[in-house]
């Protein structure tokens, strides 16, 4: 794209969200042009753990998650691709009384919300996973929750999105926005300028520069999650597990690898460059032989890691700009987004149309960091 | 304190190194994988063993014997440490793996020379039992005096090709034939390169004679098409070069295409690369001593460039003396002018080399959609074109990320050249803008008990 051109609304950020909000303004008829400064996916989108799971998260975030969760069920319908998806449940093991007390009142929360889980005793699971799982004192087991390829889905959206006919622009950044009675005015670093009714700011760990434009303040941070995956051993490990206070997960694809991780990477936002640690690499593969022993002789072939931004409060900023009218924001998902991409698509594109969603998101609005950034400033 | 100084890899480069340095009167940390010092050049007969030099390493047996017996007497200055696995760098630290130990190391200054590996392009059938690296053909012979065929073809396009064929032929293993792809015009058109090192040349010739003298067949300028077998490899299929079909039955298969640098350390320290056109790879950026872009970094050898194992002592010279120049003492600046004038003619040589041996990568860019490209994932060439054209995957990076090529337990050590090949021609476009695959740690693999153990371990200073 070169020169001038107008669409309804334009996209900054490449991730699942933003592709799938492409899809999904496509789909209600909007034009919309999507600004990747890499390729779609390249970051917390695609360089995660690949968990699909509703279990463990906040209150605020649950209705998000069940949201998203039947999309993964239709994503052969909606996009052409599986993108490796299955429910193998996702179960969260407890080692002490304490942590079990955690995973009871989540239950008890979760229910209330519509989603169940199974409260298993240290028998209970050794009847369901016999000679996996040694000296956990007990665990909790959402079946509707699993795992997916997270390589593959953002890509998966945008090759859909551009089918139905969204422009979606890789390798080309967004420098610069601002809005007057025209609309928004984006320019990017190819000197590309385009006018837009409405801009949706899901640019992820560099969001706040968006948000900043527009006067608005977040708080934002780096991570990088340090994955690693082992050869492929003998199929074992039919659920995705995560575990209490080690922040160990691990699950195993049905080709063998175990995929698993824990802690923080390098990463240097600016640089847009990230490496796993060394060091956190030894203490996950410590964990990893402490949780499973029979995959202490896999042999790790691989570690990477990517950028994502958090907040300290764990949770994101999902809503309407509080200062500039067709604005929408969606970012900072904290470590935790990878389930949440396709819904958030979908409520991102309902506030750009309606205004509003259906779904409870106050929780999450900018606003929360409107005295903090006074202060700042 | 001093500085601390480690070596990685006990080959030509890294012992020629560890020995000047030690001359000096500098204290090194020498790692290698090997039991004993030698590289795969010069690779040890294991434990036991009592062939003779000359047996072993034929006319270069005196600078095996030279190169075994070069740390000897340093003992005290050069601390080589046998069976161990660099397998990650992490700033100054390298992470070990010394037969399943885990143990740390930090260093001021490195000396990365950790050889070369085997360049392959698939073929129909390249996955049966019985096909093995040309490379791989020879340690065999080498380390453990074993064949691994009773009657081997020997296929691709290397200096290494006629040498293997003659090697095994000399300690009494079948050749079923040598299949070349490079035509004999090319070598020809390559004399005046390759006499810049008459010796080595001549040496060339001579296995080429020996060959022909008894009766092993040479075919230039041929197209394998498929290694042929049920359970196991039964015939090579190829193409001469009058385009007649030919098939030599045999019951193994040695393939091997030249080398490629193993580089990988110097990746994840974040060194800067070129793309060498002349060998179609990508190569360390360094200077004629061997310093990189990273400040206290050296290559040197075939892991720098491949040149052989000549230029591989040469350059571990130089880049020892670079190092002590670096550290402000003194350098025999005779002995660094010998050393570029030696590298030269070796350089002028090997440009030779390129073109009596050339990487035929559209053998690799015509390869069928079904042959298996990826070994260990097992993805065809199909799959990883599909990658390109279907799903947009604009460079090997995103190749790998969509349909897993090279994500498996080499990490793209074997299929990595001829899937940038494929890439690049699925793109349209040269093979450097194919891209290189990253380096992702560890660079080979190593148990998760391991890395555990390295958690509890704490780190020596070298």
């Amino acid at each position: 794209m070169t020169g001038s051109d107008k669409v309804d609304v334009a996209i900054i950020g490449g991730g699942t969200a933003g592709c799938a909000a492409a899809l999904e303004l496509r789909r209600r008829g909007l034009s919309v042009a999507l600004f990747e400064r890499r390729t779609v996916g390249s970051q917390a989108s695609g360089v995660n753990y690949g968990g699909v799971r509703q279990q463990g998260r906040d209150p605020a975030e649950l209705p998000l998650s069940r949201r998203s969760r039947p999309i993964w069920d239709r994503l052969p319908a909606l996009v052409g691709h599986d993108c490796e998806f299955m429910a193998t449940g996702h179960l969260k093991l407890a080692y002490t009384p304490e942590q079990m007390a955690e995973l009871e009142a989540w239950s008890a929360m979760a229910a209330e919300q519509g989603v169940e889980t199974r409260l298993m005793g240290a028998n209970a699971l050794a009847e369901a996973y016999p000679g996996l799982i040694t000296n956990a004192y007990g665990g909790s087991l959402c079946p509707t929750d699993g795992q997916a390829n997270p390589r593959l889905v953002a890509p998966a959206f945008a090759r859909a999105a551009r089918r139905a006919g969204a422009a979606i622009h890789e390798h080309e950044a967004v420098t610069g926005a601002t809005r007057d009675a025209a609309g928004f005015r984006i320019e990017t670093e190819r000197g590309t300028r385009i006018l837009a009714q409405s801009l949706i700011n899901v640019a992820g760990a560099w969001a706040d520069h968006v948000a900043r434009w527009f006067g608005e303040f977040a708080p934002i941070q780096v991570l990088a999650p340090n994955m690693l995956v082992s050869e492929p051993v003998p199929y074992r490990l039919p659920v995705n597990i995560g575990v209490c206070g080690a922040g160990l997960y691990v699950r195993q694809i049905p080709r063998g690898n175990l995929i698993f991780g824990g802690g923080k990477g390098w990463a240097d936002r600016e640089a847009i460059r990230a490496r796993p640690l060394v060091e956190v690499s030894c203490q996950a593969s410590a964990q990893l032989a402490r949780t499973l022993p029979w995959a202490a002789n896999a042999a790790v072939i691989r570690s990477w890691t990517g950028i994502e931004g958090y907040f300290d409060d764990d949770i994101p900023v999902i809503g309407l700009s509080e200062t500039t009218p067709g604005l929408v924001h969606a970012f900072g998902f904290s470590g935790h987004g990878f389930q949440l991409g396709p819904a958030i698509g979908e409520i991102v594109s309902e506030l750009v149309v309606e205004g509003k969603t259906t779904t409870p998101i106050d929780a999450f609005s900018i606003r929360r960091f409107a005295r903090a950034g006074h202060q700042a400033a | 304190m001093p500085e601390r100084i480690i070596i990685v890899g006990a080959g030509p480069a890294g012992t020629r190194a560890a020995r000047i340095l030690a001359e000096a009167g500098l204290a090194t940390v020498l790692l290698d994988e090997a039991a004993g010092n030698g590289g795969q050049i010069y690779r040890r007969q294991p434990p036991g063993f009592r062939r003779p030099y000359a047996a072993l390493y034929g006319t270069e047996a005196g600078k095996a014997e030279r190169l075994h017996a070069a740390l000897d007497g340093f003992g005290g200055l050069i601390d080589h440490r046998t069976d161990t696995l660099v397998w990650s760098l992490d700033g100054r630290r390298l992470m070990l793996n010394t037969a399943g130990r885990a143990d740390s190391l930090d260093f001021d200054r490195l000396i990365l020379a950790t050889g070369a590996m085997d360049r392959v392009i698939p073929l129909p059938g390249w996955t049966l039992p019985g096909v093995f690296a040309l490379g791989g053909a020879q340690v065999a012979l080498k380390h453990q005096a074993c064949a691994v065929g009773a009657k081997t073809c020997f296929v691709g396009s290397s200096p290494l090709l006629p040498y293997v064929a003659y090697q095994y032929a000399r300690a009494g293993a079948g050749v079923a034939g040598v299949v070349d792809t490079t035509p004999r015009s090319a070598k020809l058109g390559a004399l005046p390169d390759l006499l810049a090192v008459p010796g080595v040349t001549a040496r060339g010739l001579t296995y080429m004679a020996w060959l022909a003298r008894h009766g092993i067949r040479y075919w230039h300028g041929a197209t394998p098409l498929r290694v042929e077998g049920g359970e196991h490899v039964t015939a090579l299929v190829f193409r001469t070069a009058g385009g007649a079909e030919r098939r030599i039955d045999c019951d193994a298969v040695a393939l091997g295409y030249g080398l490629k640098c193993e580089h990988q350390l110097a990746d994840l320290a974040g060194c800067a690369f070129r793309f060498d056109s002349p060998t179609r790879q990508w190569v360390v950026a360094q200077d004629d001593a061997g310093r990189t872009s990273v400040d206290g970094l050296y290559v040197a050898g075939d892991g720098a460039l491949i040149r052989g194992a000549d230029a591989a002592e040469l350059a571990g010279e130089r880049a020892a003396l670079a190092l002590l120049a670096d550290l402000g003492r003194p350098v025999d600046a005779a002995r660094v002018a010998q050393i570029g004038r030696h590298l030269a003619r070796i350089d002028r040589q090997r440009r030779g080399m390129d073109k009596a041996f050339a990487y035929p990568n559209h053998l690799a860019q015509s390869l069928a959609d079904d042959v298996i490209l990826c070994r260990c994932e097992a993805v065809t060439v199909g799959e990883v074109r599909r990658a390109v054209t279907e799903q947009g995957a604009d460079d090997i990076n995103r190749a790998k990320a969509f349909c897993r090529v090279g994500m498996g337990r080499c990490q793209g050590r074997v299929c990595g050249p001829a899937a940038a090949d494929v890439v690049a021609a699925a793109l349209g476009r040269p093979i450097e803008a194919a891209g290189r695959l990253r380096g992702q740690a560890p660079v080979k693999p190593v148990p998760v008990a391991v890395l555990a153990q390295a958690e509890l371990g704490e780190t020596q200073s070298a």
